[in-house]
Parts: structure tokens; sequence; C-alpha cells
């Protein structure tokens, strides 16, 4: 796969959706192609997240440690991105995620996407506005299931 | 507080002189002491060589005289005699030795001028002997001195070491001892000889004319008597100027050896101005010692030429008043010529005999130091010492004052039991560092003892107290030489049976040691034995390998090792079997990574297929460049290259992906500042390269012009370094690579030598000597595409060369890495566990150690502390460890802890009672 095709996955993420092309070419450069092998983790619940994962092709379990083993909560595909709060702030993983099939991915660092951001305030805007909306999003999920909460304990 | 910036900082005064032992006060008296027989020889030597100097003299009047204008051969066939040979003996009258031979004139003239040939010859042979012999005798007397003064600074006592300056040292050893050789030759041959002339000229001047001779020697003495005092003031010049060179010496090995800080601090220019300062000060005392040293000789010149104009005057005075004969005036003034030559030689001399002696005193008052280690402390013991020390190791009553007056340690009692492990707890300055480097002899008790049984230690031989103690401390103090010399370096105490005997011929190994012994030196061979296998318990070398990769393996440095091994280039010729099993390895590699589904990892080079992962030029070459720096530009430019690249139309191919690349670039990085760190991770050019670049582009995408051949080469250059998966244009289709291998085939079969001499080619079936051992085993390219990858391959590798039993001689390859000066090439903590591995390799009665891990996290610090305890245990339970620690977290590994503040013992006992109990080390674990 090319960089211009990297590209165009890239534009498929919400996050980066809004950044000029040419911005998004330099960080499919300055970003890593990896390959993972069926069963092997991207990366693994409670460690510093320092990257955020673009799957290119193949799929890939979410998985979350309880007690009681490992629970699948979502399965990535193509074109999905992963870890991407990672780059923002310090933060562990809050999941484990694992390849099932030979899985192709475009690992963004942490280092490499916060200097574009620095260079290029205005790539810096886009990602506050889709945060916001994300965060727009979950509290009113949020405020729902608080609602659904409340009304069952009325009952 | 104006004390703190003096104007001028006065440097402090020299030690005072000490009593100098083994350093005669005087040059003259040392050389005389050490080479009177040999100066009495070459005075003989002289003296006879005089004779057929003499002869040769008077002969070429004879030939002259006799043969050539017919003197004695007035008749005919007249005959002279050649070579009676007779002399007179008072009572007995005259004694023939040979009668001669009778020749006639043309004979004789030949064989005159064969006795002068042969007087030439003989007089040139003895000038030979004689300097040649005075030569030797200088370098003896050079190579004595300097070892006596290195072997003082080995006796000085600790303390002294924190004045001295390395340098400075090496200055004194090294150049101003140096004329003190020159010197040695002449030091009793020219006063004689030219004492004897200037007197034979002096006593035939008097035998012509007493009120003459009268008037020369007293223009004489008034020359002897004053130059030499004129010139008193060069030597205390002089001795400034040897003072002031050492400094400078000294400064710039500081300048050297600080360069970190004087950056980091901005005090280049700080330093410019001292040195110029110095430079400056220097320039004076030299300039001052050119001007009295020229007006010295002005004053000589005018004394000596005084004299003739007297000889005219006051004795054509006497000749014209009658009272001299003429005869006799031409005989004096003709006798005066012999006088001022050897008078002007021994004058000068005498200048460089007191400008020695100067040199001399002054370095031999530098090495005179109060409380020298006594010389039989450090006899060579040649067995090991064994269970030689007393038992147990105490301290008593030891007080350390450091030399700033401040009390390091105080009153401390200490005993340290053999089969104990002891930590000394407490900061740095507590005392703690101090009592371990008092145990080690590296500090000397102000007050108190350190007794070994009852004997004290310093008063043992270090044959014995050396070996027994080992010390391993913060600065780990490593040797520059490889890590491997580092190693055993602990373990050269003695030299052992057959150090000597290197296969040389032993006439030369005879020769070597008797010289050695006529200077003093010892006759040891640093190359040859030094480990005594025998008392360290090993069979020999083999076992001691096997012992070094244990006490790697303790202090976790193999895996260095061993990467800095697959570093490295070896040559095949040098290790064949080495390099025939990496060859080998490469298939067992490949299989192995294929056994545990890892074969993508690795991308091998195939002569018939493009490899992905390498660039452009190393598919079109596969091969390594020799040299590359050098080369990389000529092959690029190589005719025949160029011709093939062109015949197969590759160029025009490579310049219009280069056109792209740049375009790529160019879009990618135009608007990120030249200093962007992104740029550092673009290896096709560099971000000043982007601007020559950009109009480039420029030029040939608008004005459509077609690029010159040094824009081309540009271009292509670009595409040789293109590497798909790395770069990700999507310029290398499967067409292309085709054609790179083809052509890469074409480039094979018909290379010329020019090329075969720059690139070696790849050969799946040989070692290539151009790569590291990593290229050569891995040949072929890790894909960057696996996160691990080059772990899982080192994991494999690591595990196929323990299989194949070349795994020690693959470390073996990474202890002959040179560690640098003071091992600055290896990393601060791989310098601290070579320091740590060495004291372990040692075997010794007590084990004492100062922070050696300093620079390691505390959980390798104390994996690695327990791994050396349990190994100095396995092999000796009854060795005494003793360990300075700063921080408690390592103090339940021993069995007793002692606690200091202010260098004082404060609290003593087992861990666990201390950590529960104590104040101050509750502090210190709290801390």
């Amino acid at each position: 796969m090319q960089l211009n095709d990297e590209v165009k996955v890239l534009k498929k993420v919400p996050m980066f959706a809004g950044m000029a092309p040419a911005k998004l070419k330099l960080l499919a450069y300055t970003s890593d192609r990896l390959s993972y092998r069926s069963g092997e983790a991207l990366f693994r619940q409670g460690e510093d997240g320092d990257a955020a994962f673009v799957i290119l092709n193949g799929t890939a379990d979410v998985l979350v440690e309880t007690d009681a083993g490992a629970v699948k909560v979502a399965e990535l595909a193509e074109n999905s991105v992963v870890g991407e709060i990672a780059i923002l702030c310090d933060v562990a993983r809050t999941a484990t995620v694992r390849a099932i099939t030979p899985v192709e991915v475009l690992r963004i660092s942490k280092e490499n996407f916060l200097k574009l951001l620095a260079d290029f305030p205005e790539m810096t805007l886009e990602v506050v506005r889709v945060l916001a909306s994300r965060l727009a999003q979950t509290t009113s999920e949020l405020t729902a299931e608080r609602a659904e909460h409340q009304a069952q304990k009325a009952r | 507080m104006p004390f703190l910036f003096p104007r001028n900082p006065r440097r402090p005064q020299n030690r005072r002189a000490g009593p100098t032992a083994e350093l005669e006060p005087s040059i003259a008296g040392y050389i005389w002491a050490h080479t009177k027989p040999q100066q009495l020889w070459i005075l003989t030597i002289v003296a006879l060589s005089m004779i057929p100097y003499f002869m040769s003299f008077n002969l070429p009047k004879d030939i002259v005289n006799g043969p050539i204008q017919g003197k004695g051969f007035e008749a005919p066939g007249a005959t002279q005699t050649f070579m009676r040979l007779s002399f007179d003996l008072p009572f007995t009258g005259e004694v023939v030795l040979f009668d001669g031979v009778q020749l006639e004139r043309l004979p004789m003239l030949m064989a005159l001028s064969a006795v002068f040939l042969a007087l030439v010859i003989i007089n040139g042979l003895f000038k030979f002997y004689i300097n040649t012999y005075k030569g030797k005798l200088g370098e003896r007397l050079l190579r004595r001195i300097r070892f006596a003064l290195v072997d003082k600074v080995l006796r000085f006592p600790p303390a002294t070491f924190k004045r001295l300056k390395g340098a400075e040292i090496a200055s004194m050893v090294k150049d101003e001892v140096e004329p003190l050789g020159g010197f040695t030759g002449d030091a009793f041959v020219a006063p004689a000889l030219l004492g004897g002339q200037a007197l034979t000229a002096l006593a035939f001047i008097f035998v012509q004319n007493v009120t003459l001779g009268m008037i020369t020697t007293a223009l004489v003495s008034v020359q002897v008597f004053i130059i030499p005092r004129m010139r008193r003031r060069l030597l205390v010049l002089g001795r400034e100027r040897q003072i002031t060179a050492r400094q400078l010496a000294g400064r710039i090995s500081d300048i050297v050896e600080r360069i970190g800080t004087i950056h980091a601090y901005d005090t280049t220019n700080y330093e410019r101005a001292d040195i110029a300062a110095r430079l400056g000060r220097i320039f004076s005392i030299r300039y001052d010692i050119y001007r009295w040293k020229f007006l010295v000789k002005f004053i000589n010149n005018f004394l000596a030429s005084l004299t003739p104009f007297l000889f005219y005057s006051v004795g054509g005075y006497l000749a014209l008043s009658g009272r001299l004969d003429i005869g006799q005036l031409v005989a004096v003034i003709g006798a005066y010529k012999d006088l001022p030559g050897p008078l002007k030689e021994l004058i000068d001399w005498d200048q460089n005999r007191q400008d020695v002696d100067v040199k001399y005193q002054q370095v031999v008052s530098q090495f005179a130091v109060d409380g020298m280690i006594d010389r039989a402390l450090h006899d060579v013991i040649p067995d090991a010492p064994n269970g030689k020390l007393g038992k147990p190791l105490a301290a008593v009553n030891l007080g350390v004052v450091d030399d700033s007056g401040s009390v390091v340690l105080d009153g401390v009692n200490l005993t340290l039991n053999p089969g104990e492990s002891v930590a000394f707890l407490g900061p740095v300055g507590s005392g703690s560092d101090t009592l371990a480097e008092a145990f080690a002899r590296m500090v000397w008790p102000t007050r108190g003892r350190i007794l070994a049984g009852q004997a004290n230690l310093l008063d043992l031989p270090e044959g014995i107290a050396g070996r027994s103690i080992t010390y391993a401390g913060p600065d780990s103090h490593l040797f520059s030489g490889t890590v491997f010399e580092n190693l055993v370096y602990g373990l050269k105490n003695a030299p052992q049976a057959g150090n000597n005997d290197d296969g040389t011929d032993p006439r030369e190994r005879e020769w070597r040691r008797r010289e050695a012994a006529l200077c003093a030196n010892p006759p040891y061979d640093p190359e040859g034995g030094w480990i005594d296998y025998a008392g360290l318990g090993l069979d020999g070398p083999s076992d001691l390998l096997d012992e070094i990769m244990a006490t790697l393996d303790c202090v976790l440095l193999s895996a260095d090792m061993r990467d800095l091994a697959l570093r490295t280039r070896i040559s095949a010729a040098d290790h064949p079997n080495l390099a025939r099993k990496i060859v080998e390895m490469r298939g067992l590699l490949r299989a192995d990574l294929e056994r545990q589904n890892l074969t993508d990892l690795l991308v091998p080079f195939q002569r018939d297929s493009y490899n992905p992962e390498a660039t452009v030029l190393e598919n079109l070459l596969f091969g390594n460049v020799r040299d590359e720096n050098v080369n990389a530009a000529r092959i690029r430019t190589n005719a025949s290259f160029q011709h093939l690249l062109a015949a197969q139309g590759l160029d025009d191919t490579l310049a219009a992906m280069g056109l792209e690349i740049a375009r790529n670039v160019i879009g990618l990085f135009a608007d990120l500042p030249a200093d962007h760190p992104f740029f550092r991770g673009l290896n096709l050019m560099t971000a000043e390269d982007l601007p020559a670049y950009q109009s480039l582009v420029q030029k040939l995408d608008v004005a459509g012009t077609v690029p010159t051949p040094e824009e081309r080469d540009r271009l292509i250059r670009l595409a040789f370094e293109y590497v798909e998966p790395q770069h990700r244009f999507g310029l290398l289709d499967p067409g292309l690579q085709a054609s790179i291998v083809a052509v890469r085939h074409e480039l094979h079969r018909t290379m010329p030598p020019e090329l075969r001499e720059m690139v070696e080619v790849y050969d799946p079936d040989a070692f290539m000597e151009t790569g590291t051992l990593r290229d050569n085993i891995f040949f072929g390219r890790v894909s960057p595409r696996f996160r691990d990858g080059h772990e899982q391959v080192n994991e494999t590798l690591e595990r196929l060369l323990r299989q194949l039993g070349i795994y020690q001689g693959f470390i073996c390859i990474g202890l002959t890495f040179d560690v640098g000066t003071n091992g600055g090439r290896l990393s601060i903590t791989q310098r601290h566990k070579v320091a740590l591995a060495r004291a372990l390799l040692r075997k010794s009665d007590y084990y004492l150690f100062n922070r050696p891990l300093a620079a390691l996290d505390v959980r390798s610090q104390e994996t690695i502390m327990a791994a050396a305890a349990a190994r100095l245990r396995g092999r000796d339970p009854s060795v005494g460890i003793a360990c300075a620690l700063s921080t408690p977290a390592l103090a339940q590994h021993f069995d007793r802890v002692v606690v200091f503040d202010s260098g004082e013992i404060v609290e003593e006992g087992a861990p666990e009672e201390l950590t529960q109990n104590s104040g101050i080390t509750q502090a210190m674990i709290r801390a």
C-alpha cells in the first residue's frame, strides 16, 4: 500500500477527516507501517499508551481483562482507528487489542503527532472539534443511561 | 571576597624536596655513579683515537715533500725507508720493531697515499665507534632515569596524586629529561678532550713567550670566569621556561579531559585567554633567553678577539722594540689559533651541563615525596598469597583527615570477619566510602591502623595485601585496551615462569634482558605470562575463558558483548572457523525462523530477486561497497557502470523516478522549518538540500528543460537510495524491479576490475569481509514491519549460536572491543559492569565494594550484587565481603549493616533489627 492509499484511509478517520491532505500525507509518512500476525497483541491493557493505530487491513478484537478472564467488547475492521486518545494525553490502555487475522496497521506515534499539531495549529482546531462532538455524544449517552437507571430504580 | 579572585593566582609551591635516596643530587654525580666504567672506557678510546688523528696531520706534508716534490729521491733509483717502526727507550737505546722496506719514488707515493687512506678509515671508524658508544650510553641513562621516575610515581603515597597532574608528570618523564641522554656521552669526555686541547695550546704559547702566555692566561681566565656567570641568568630563565611549559602541558590535558564542561559552561573563550596568556609568558621568557644568549655570545666573541688584538699591538710593540723575536710572535699567533675553538666549546659544554643539571634537579625535586612506599613492599611475589593475609581485617580507632583538613573518618572500630558480609550504609561523605577505600589502601589512615590479623595492612607487601583484598569502586577506571585486557587486568600480579620466553631467538632475548639490567629495568615481558592459573584454581586459558563467561553472565554483560560482536567486522583469515560457521548459520537461521513461522522477519538477499527492504543501488550492485565514504561516488560515476545503466535504458527510468521522489519529498517537507525533527527520519536528502531540489524540480517541470548531466546524477542518486516499504511513494513496480535484477546480472557478468575492487558481491556461500557479523549471519534485511522484529531475530540468533557452539567465540570477539580512553567507548553502566567483573575474576580473601554499580537502577544493582555475592561465596565460603551503600535498599542482602554518619559509626546490627528500631536507618529508608 502506498502513501496515497494510507492518506485515503486516514481521511476516513473522523479525527483526521478535516485535515488538509498534504498534512495527512506527512502524518502517514512519519508513521510506521507495521504488520501483526494473527494472535499478536497491538497493545495490552494497562500499558502506557504512546501511539494510535489505524487498521489498514485485517481484523482485531478489543478485549477487556476482567476477573473472569478476557471479555471481547468490540471488533475492529479495516479503516478503524484505535487508541487515539493516547496520542493526546497520558493514559494507560483501557483494553487489549489483539489481531485475529494478519493485520496491517499504521502506527501514529504520539511524539510525531504532537509535533505536527505544534507546527500546524489549524490541525489542532480540527482535533478539538472532533473531541468536542465526541464528548457531546458521550454526555448525551450518559444522560440517557442515567435516566433509564433512575426509571428502573423508581419501578 | 578578594582572596577568591587573585590577580595573579599563585601556583602552589613545589613540594619541599625531601631525601632522594635513589637519585643523586647533581647530574654529574648521577651520570658518574651509573656509567663510571663506561666513561673510563670511552676516555681511553678517545685517547687512543688521538694517535691516528695526529699521525694523519703529518702525513700530507710527508707526501708533498717526499715523493711529489722529490725530497730524498734526487738520484734516480734512490729509495727511502717505509714503515720503519722504532722508538727510543732510556738506557737501552733504540728498539726497532720493524726495519721497514726500501721503496722508490712512485711506489713510495702509492704506499704513503695508501697509509693516508688507511688513516682516514681508521679515524672514521674511531669516530663511528665513539659516537655510537656515547649514544648508547646516553640512551641507557635516559632509560634508567625515566624508569626510575615512573617507578617513583608507582610508589608515591596515594594522597600525593590529588595534587599531581598526569600531563605534567608525563611531560617531565618524556620531554624534560630528554637532554640528559644527549649530555651523558659528553659529560666527561668533552671536558677532558677540549680541556686538554686548550691547555696544550696555552702551554705552547708559554713556551714561545712567557709574557704573551701570561696575557693569554689572564684573558682566558676573564672569559672563563665571566661568561658562565653571565649565563646564570639564562639558567634561571631556562628553569622558568621548563616550569611554564610543563604547566602548559597540564592545562592542555585539562582542556581535553574537561571539554564537555567547557562547552556546557561556555568558557571556551576563557580557556583561549588562559592559553594565550601562558603562551605569552613562555614567549617573553624565551625572548629574554634569546637576548641574553646573544649578548653573552657577543661578549664572549669580543673577549676571544681581544687576545689577538693584544698580540698584534703589545707583541708587535715588543717585537719592534727588539724585546721579542718576530719568529716567536708568529709562532705565538699560530698557536693561539688553536685556543678559542676548544675554549668556546668548553664554555658551551659548561652551559649545557648547567642547563641539564638544572633540569635534572627540577625534575628530581618534583619526584622527591615524603612517605614514599617502601621499595621492598613492591617486590615481585611469584606464588599466590592464598591465606597469607592475617585474619580478620580490622579497622582500629581509624581516623582519616582529608586534604582540606576535615575529618572524614573518626575513631572507627570495625572488624570484617572471613565468611561475613557487611554493608557500610551511609551517603557519600558519611565515612562509609572512605572506610572501604581505606581497606583497599586507597586512602591512608591519619590516625589508627588497619590490621590484617596482627600486621598493619600498610606494612604488608602489595603482593599479599593487593591480592588478598579486591576493591571495586564507583569510578570504574578502565585502561585503554580491549574489554578482555581490562577484565584480566587484576590477575596480572607477577610474571609467571617462562614470562620472557616469547619464542624469539634466545640471543635476542638475552640481549634484551642484559640491556634491561644495565638500566636497572626489570626484565619481564608485559606480553608474556602474567596470569597464575594454578593460583586461581584454573587449568589454563580456556578455563579462565569459562570463568569470564560466567562472570559476564553474573554482571549481566553477556548480551552487551554479543551485540558488540555482532557489530564487529572480522577477517575470515583471522577466524577461519568462525567465518565458516557463520556462513553455515545463514541457512540454519532461515530454517529456524521458518519453523517458528517468522520467515517474513528477514528478507534475504537472493541473486535472482529484488530485495524490497534494500535500496535500489544495493539491489543493482548486489554487494557491499568497500570503504563506503570513498567509493560510493566513484561507483556512481564509473564509466562502465553508467554505460551499463544506459544500455538497459535504466538511467532514464531512474532519473524520472528521482524526479518523482523529489516532488514527493518537497510536497511533504516544504512547509517544515529546516530544523524540524521530521527531517531526521528522512534519509534521502537533508533539509539543506531541499531548496536546491525545489528549484531543480521547478526548472524541469515548469520550463520543461532537459536536465544537465549533473542534475541527472543528482536525481539518479535520489532514486538509488529509495526503499519502497520505507518511503511508500509507489515508484517500484515489479517490471522495474525485474529490470534492476537484469542489470545486476549483466553487471556481474561484465564487471570491470576497478568495480570489483570497490564492491564485494553478495555470495550466499562466502563470508563477507565488508559486513559486520550481523550482516553476515542475516544475509538479508530485517523487515521493519514487525515491532519486535529485531528482538525476535536476535533471540533465534543467540539460540543458534549456542547450538553451534560458537557463542563463546562470539563473546570473545565482543571482548576484543577497544574500550577507549578511560573506557569512554563503553556506556557508563557497561563500564561499571566491566569494573565489577574485573574484581569478581580475582581470587581474594576479602572483597571491598564501594557503590560499584552506582550508574545502574536499583533493581539491576540488586540482581547483580546478589549474583556476585553468591558467586564469590560459591567459590569460597570463607571470603569476607563488604560493600559501601548509599541507600538501604540492598542492605537486607548482608549479614550485618553498619550505619555511618559524619565519619562515625552510629549503629550496627543485623539488617532486620536495624530496619525495625532505628531512627536514623528509618530516616534513611524514608529518604
